[in-house]
């Protein structure tokens, strides 16, 4: 197994559909690609814009964790559970959909874009019962440190899914370094760059850029310039 | 070109109906539903499935059934599961799943 890849911004895939500009990391609709598939359980990382007023319609989801990151705007979620909700940036909104959900998605301004990252892992059990999550966090506490904003334990810091998954958010000063630790051995850490430079492993990445390592010790993390960037640890198989 | 014809088993009529739909939208595929164990084990007597996805609802030990039926009948025939409810993934699952066989 290779030890690492690199997902340059300009390699994702894109669709606009006009209301909706995408950028996937990973195969996703009618994109295909089998060298593209996933990064362990991280099966999707879609980079989305989408109009003013605009959205998506009512559709399902089953037996998938999915979670979305607002990087700018606003999104309103409805659920088939009842759940109506707006997430910002600054939250995160995590909804497992195991045995089947219907859900819409719209951006609430009805002028501006919202930009948001949307990802699904894997789930590492099958058929639960669904669920939804939403909590938020300040900028104070990214500052040149990674903040956990998801885990697989409802006691723990963030947003739970059925998945030993952790992700973290950091923003970085120029010149700031740090390490990244894995939680479990044998994990693998998918690195997005929200924006920015940063060299991760020595490895130097822009903004938009992933790059995805199986490590066997510590991550190590220097930003170039200032930089935001997205952090996921996530299990090879499940 | 030859016509893909594909199983769905999931116990969630309303995502089922979303798949099938969905898989009609290809040009040679052709989707068919099963809502149960039973009824997707009934399908295969009666036709030649090129795929079959186990969709929401279809347990392991439930799946592990199935997989080792479609083995037995034809080790051609793949049969893989389906996440996430037919949005997003349903194409590049089927695609990858009759490139690699």
């Amino acid at each position: 197994m290779k030890n690492s890849i690199m997902h340059q911004s300009a390699s994702r895939f894109s669709a606009d559909h006009g209301w909706l500009k995408s950028a996937q990391t990973f195969s996703f609709h009618g994109n295909y690609d089998p060298d593209r598939i996933q990064f362990g359980a991280l099966r999707v990382l879609n980079d989305d814009t989408v109009n003013g007023g605009k959205g998506f319609g009512r559709h399902p989801h089953d037996n998938m964790e999915i979670i979305s990151i607002p990087l700018e705007g606003t999104l309103e979620h409805q659920d088939s559970m009842g759940n109506i909700a707006v997430i910002r940036p600054g939250e995160i909104q995590a909804m497992s959909a195991g045995t089947g959900i219907y859900h819409t998605e719209f951006n609430k301004n009805e002028n501006e874009p919202v930009t948001f990252l949307q990802i699904w892992l894997y789930p590492d059990k099958l058929n639960v019962a669904p669920r939804y999550d939403q909590q938020s966090y300040s900028d104070g506490d990214r500052h040149n440190r990674f903040l956990q904003i998801l885990s697989p334990d409802s006691d723990d810091e963030g947003v739970w899914i059925n998945q030993n998954a952790w992700f973290h958010l950091g923003d970085f000063d120029g010149g700031a370094v740090t390490d990244y630790n894995l939680k479990v051995a044998g994990n693998g850490l998918y690195v997005f760059v929200i924006s920015g430079d940063v060299e991760v492993n020595g490895q130097l990445l822009n903004t938009r850029d992933g790059y995805g390592i199986w490590p066997e010790s510590p991550v190590s993390f220097r930003a170039v310039s200032d930089a935001s960037l997205l952090i996921m640890e996530v299990p090879e198989k499940w | 070109m030859k016509e893909i014809n594909i199983l769905v088993l999931a116990d969630h009529a309303e995502i089922l109906e979303t798949i099938l739909r969905l898989i009609g939208n290809h040009d040679n595929w052709k989707g068919f539903g099963a809502g149960s164990a039973e009824q997707a084990f009934a399908a295969m007597e009666k036709n030649k499935f090129d795929l079959v996805l186990l969709g929401v609802g279809v347990d392991e030990e439930t799946g592990r059934q199935i997989m080792e039926h479609c083995r037995a009948a034809d080790p051609k025939i793949g049969c893989i599961r389906h996440y996430g409810g037919g949005s997003g993934l349903l194409y590049s699952e089927i695609r990858h799943a009759l490139q690699t066989g």
